[in-house]
């Protein structure tokens, strides 16, 4: 019996796509109709359509997504030293300062990074005050480059500089090393462009005596400490690892003290040490970025793979990297305003465009992708407890993966949605979501405020357009 | 005041919008009102009635466009609240623990795992996508969105084939698979006859016709304009013989086509040999041909294909009754019309009956046109500016640009019928009405008022002008048919009771 006589034998069961004037119609004659809620695919791009469906139906490419995603799930990130970006980031060059987000000139640069790398100028004695060092910067005799280039990931301005001290973050599955510098803390930092005495003191006190002693407590520790451990736990504790990271911050510090306690160092100077740690609680924010990304690192590289293994802006565009394609190919489009809360004495008009590398976190499942476990953030960054649910929960569709190693309680502990696919954000016109700090236009003032953002969806449009070329 | 809204990234289907465009336009006040989808297309029609902006320009195929032109600014308002008020259950949160509306077909198979036919009506440049999908689920589809092109056309009808799947359309507007009425059609009695028809009204009208004479439908399968063309080669008429072949439900097979490309129709006619059951064919306007085979019945009219297929069913239907009251009304219209009053213009929401109509009427009434006709010299090329006698299709994308088929929205007829009352040349007007599924809830009570209004435009200037209407709809039908028909009675039009027999009943007042 053929398939059309075989549905004259049955109950009509019905998809309605399309105007559901034709589902009225039906549920009058007492027919089981089910309406879509139908947008077209790709924002109705018929040329992105076709390279969507014609992506799709490949093998290879699902296999390579598949690898991608157990890469950067398998990834084992260990917090296993402090040492200077000089001596331990690979290409790092005395005269090299790297920055967040894709490449980008000095004369282009947003103001908290123009700041950031004044700041950075004064405390590598390169220049004495803030003239001298924009002269110095935009003399071509410094080489700027993207710290995701050198495995390096920093949040807001990301300005990493020869002798600042990084988190040496080990890959113990994958053998890869990512590094990030030390969180100064709230307030006037050079992340956010401020570099007057009180921002370098800091950075140097960071230098001289926070980080030696920090290298020779991780040094008493043998093996390291576990943050991939520490991340699981906090989103059970409240925490996603991106704007919250009060709780992976305590149990980081659990870990750290003891060991810290246990150097040869000055009783003074170790009160000082652990204090930082205890009054920062965004310290752990530089340690969960390096260890998303160490794995997003080894998702990177797979041929034939859409997977997104960089998001990163610079403060004036947002850029992506796919695993299929080039190590230094990047994807960009102007970066988006951030929306939500502003601070007191701020209005919108004030903020700095999305800028930081800190949407590595997104890159890796965690941050806005797993705001479902972090009620406390949702007050912080506009909007209830419902809506992070449903960020976490519509990150599903465009992603290739869930991983059960950062799993949502809120969601009956499901994982959290990972691996960004291009193909996916394309078809279904779903953005990644990030929440994040926002950064006061003008160099050295500061956060204003907080909130979501997406990165333009013309990024990923060039990157599947990229990928369908070669592939 | 005009003003002219972008909402990023909100999509709402067209017909939904074009029926919202229509109800602000009768907010008073409203000069203009445009809200639509930002298609190249609808972007076009916005510069054509000057509300077009920058930020329009630049809007993408996913963001919605609403610009209204009001007298002043309470009218506006009035008009934006009630967008917003129309097109606000899109936008209502789902309450926790809800089942979200599925997005995508896969998602929606999560939902109804047992779901076995898809309906497409999306826009045509994506509806063969989501055909596609549907066909890849093992469901069977229909596909009433057009814009479908041949070559994805054929790729989905070659597909539905291998896989025993149906593949109504692109461009099908009716069928009745195991009684339920899809898209456009009218509820009819359950029965043996089993229909496979490539045209809408067509079908809809031989199914009527049926039920009118007593007989009863088991299947209507659509198939879509163009599958009978030379490129798609009849894969879904072929199919559905098939499969009524089969069905054991069905005793009696009526196809209803344009006559094919002559390559299709041997292929088609060696598949009816092969068929045990009587089959008639109905090639509408096709030429009548005595050396085709005897084995197959051949007709040429819609009821003519529905009384051969209720006779073969054993129901007499004899001769017609010559009604002594319908023979009188055809007099008093004939002698009331002056010397001059000698055309018709036939205004038509169905295709079909307005292309079987010009079959008709052509026998009889000279040098008739149409934007329907396929002979060159009854083709009709100015739609705004022509003299004659007249049959226009009002459900042509000419007509339509913008605006809902009039089957969904009659009123889209009404100017065309003052435009009509107002010539002094013109004798009859002719209508038809659609009922049933699809079709509007009152098609006769919208369009009341303006053949009132015609009837009185003609009275001052001396004429009397006969209306001439037929109601292509049946007694079960959702929208009361008595009702339907005694509003036009009472306003004193003609009614036939086959699209053919309307057709007639001009031809005699016009001899």
């Amino acid at each position: 019996m053929s398939g059309i006589n075989k549905l004259f034998s049955q109950e009509l069961k019905i998809l309605n796509i399309g105007t559901s004037k034709f589902k009225d119609d039906l549920e009058l004659q007492g027919q089981d109709v089910l309406q879509l809620d139908w947008e077209p695919a790709a924002g109705g791009d018929i040329k992105l359509l076709n390279i969507v469906d014609k992506l799709s139906s490949r093998k290879e490419i699902e296999t390579a997504n598949k690898e991608a995603v157990k890469r950067m799930i398998n990834s084992h990130p260990i917090l296993v030293d402090i040492d200077k970006a000089i001596n331990v980031i690979p290409g790092m060059k005395e005269n090299m300062i790297l920055h967040s987000g894709p490449p980008i000139e000095w004369d282009m640069m947003a103001g908290p990074m123009q700041g950031a790398i004044i700041g950075a100028l004064i405390y590598e004695k390169r220049a004495k005050n803030e003239d001298e060092a924009r002269k110095i910067a935009a003399s071509g005799e410094i080489e700027f480059a993207p710290c995701n280039e050198h495995n390096t990931v920093g949040p807001m301005a990301g300005i990493v500089s020869p002798s600042m001290p990084v988190h040496v973050i080990y890959n113990k599955t994958y053998g890869n090393y990512g590094y990030c510098t030390i969180n100064e803390g709230l307030g006037k930092v050079l992340r956010y462009g401020a570099f007057n005495d009180e921002v370098i003191e800091r950075l140097r006190w960071i230098e001289e005596e926070f980080a030696p002693t920090m290298k020779k407590a991780l040094k008493n520790t043998q093996d390291g400490i576990d943050i991939k451990s520490i991340i699981s736990q906090a989103i059970h504790m409240g925490d996603e690892c991106h704007n919250r990271n009060k709780a992976a911050t305590s149990l980081f510090f659990r870990e750290i003290v003891s060991y810290v306690i246990d150097t040869d160092v000055d009783t003074s100077v170790i009160k000082r040490v652990l204090d930082f740690i205890k009054e920062n609680e965004h310290y752990f924010l530089n340690l969960s970025m390096p260890s998303c990304k160490v794995a997003t690192d080894a998702a990177h590289g797979i041929e034939n793979s859409t997977i997104v293994t960089t998001m990163a802006r610079n403060g004036v565009e947002f850029g992506i990297r796919v695993s299929g394609l080039g190590e230094k190919e990047w994807f960009t489009a102007p970066a988006n305003m951030i929306k939500g809360l502003m601070f007191p004495g701020f209005k919108e008009d004030d903020a700095s465009p999305d800028i930081g590398d800190s949407s590595i976190t997104e890159t890796m499942g965690i941050g806005g992708f797993s705001m479902g476990a972090s009620p406390a953030i949702v007050q912080f960054v506009g909007g209830t407890i419902e809506d992070a649910i449903g960020y976490s929960e519509s990150m599903y569709n465009i992603t290739e993966g869930e991983n059960t190693n950062y799993s949502i309680p809120n969601l009956n502990f499901r994982g959290s949605a990972i691996g960004i696919d291009i193909i996916k954000v394309i078809e279904k016109g779903i953005l990644p979501i990030i929440n994040t700090g926002m950064a006061h236009k003008v160099a050295g003032i500061g956060q204003v405020g907080a909130g979501l953002v997406n990165p333009p969806m013309e990024c990923f449009k060039k990157a599947i357009t990229e990928f369908d070329r070669k592939n | 005041m005009q003003n002219t809204i972008i909402r990023k990234n909100e999509y709402f289907d067209s017909v939904t919008l074009m029926s919202l465009s229509s109800k602000i336009l009768g907010v008073e006040g409203v000069e203009e009102a445009v809200v639509s989808m930002a298609t190249d297309m609808n972007k076009e029609l916005l510069r054509n009635v000057g509300l077009s902006t920058k930020e329009s320009d630049n809007a993408e195929n996913n963001d919605l466009l609403i610009a209204i032109k009001a007298i002043d600014e309470k009218s506006y308002n009035e008009a934006l609240k009630s967008i917003e008020e129309l097109l606000k259950p899109k936008n209502k949160k789902k309450a926790k623990g809800e089942v979200e509306d599925p997005k995508t077909i896969s998602e929606a198979l999560e939902q109804m795992e047992d779901a076995n036919i898809a309906l497409i009506s999306v826009p045509g440049q994506y509806a063969a996508r989501e055909a596609r999908k549907a066909l890849e689920n093992g469901l069977h589809v229909m596909i009433f969105s057009d814009n479908v092109t041949l070559e994805q056309e054929r790729e989905l009808k070659e597909m539905g084939r291998d896989k025993g799947l149906l593949v109504m359309g692109p461009d099908c507007g009716t069928a009745s698979i195991n009684n339920i009425g899809l898209c456009f059609a009218n509820e009819v009695r359950k029965g043996n006859i089993g229909i496979v028809g490539a045209s809408g009204t067509g079908l809809q009208e031989v199914m009527v016709q049926i039920h009118n004479l007593g007989g009863g439908v088991s299947q209507g399968i659509g198939t879509g304009g163009r599958d009978l063309k030379e490129e798609i080669g009849g894969i879904m008429m072929i199919e559905g013989l098939k499969a009524l072949s089969n069905d054991d439900n069905t005793e009696i097979i009526v196809l209803v086509s344009k006559p094919p490309a002559k390559t299709v129709e041997e292929k088609i006619l060696k598949e009816v040999k092969a068929i045990k059951k009587p089959v008639i064919i109905c090639f509408l306007d096709g030429i009548k041909d005595d050396k085709k085979d005897s084995d197959v019945k051949f007709v040429y009219n819609l009821f003519d294909a529905a009384k051969e297929a209720v006779n073969l069913v054993g129901i007499k239907t004899g001769k017609e009754k010559s009604h002594e009251a319908l023979k009188l009304k055809i007099r008093e219209a004939k002698e009331n019309l002056k010397a001059e009053q000698k055309y018709v213009r036939g205004l038509y929401c169905g295709g079909t009956l307005c292309a079987e109509a010009l079959s008709v009427l052509r026998e009889n009434i000279p040098s008739i046109k149409s934007n329907v006709a396929k002979v060159e010299e009854e083709k009709l090329e100015d739609i705004k500016e022509y003299s004659g006698n007249i049959l226009l299709d009002l459900g042509e994308d000419q007509f339509t640009v913008g605006r809902p088929h009039p089957m969904i929205e009659p009123t889209l007829r009404l100017e065309h019928i003052l435009k009509q009352a107002k010539d002094e040349t013109v004798g009859v007007i002719l209508l038809d009405f659609e009922l049933g599924f699809g079709s509007h809830e009152d098609p006769v009570g919208v369009t009341l008022d303006t053949i009132k209004e015609s009837k009185e435009i003609a009275k001052s200037n001396g004429r009397d002008l006969a209306f001439v209407a037929y109601i292509c709809g049946t007694d079960i039908d959702k929208q009361n048919y008595n009702n339907q028909k005694m509003m036009l009675e009472d306003a004193g039009i003609i009614i036939g009771e086959s699209n053919l027999e309307a057709a007639n009943i001009v031809a005699e007042i016009l001899s």
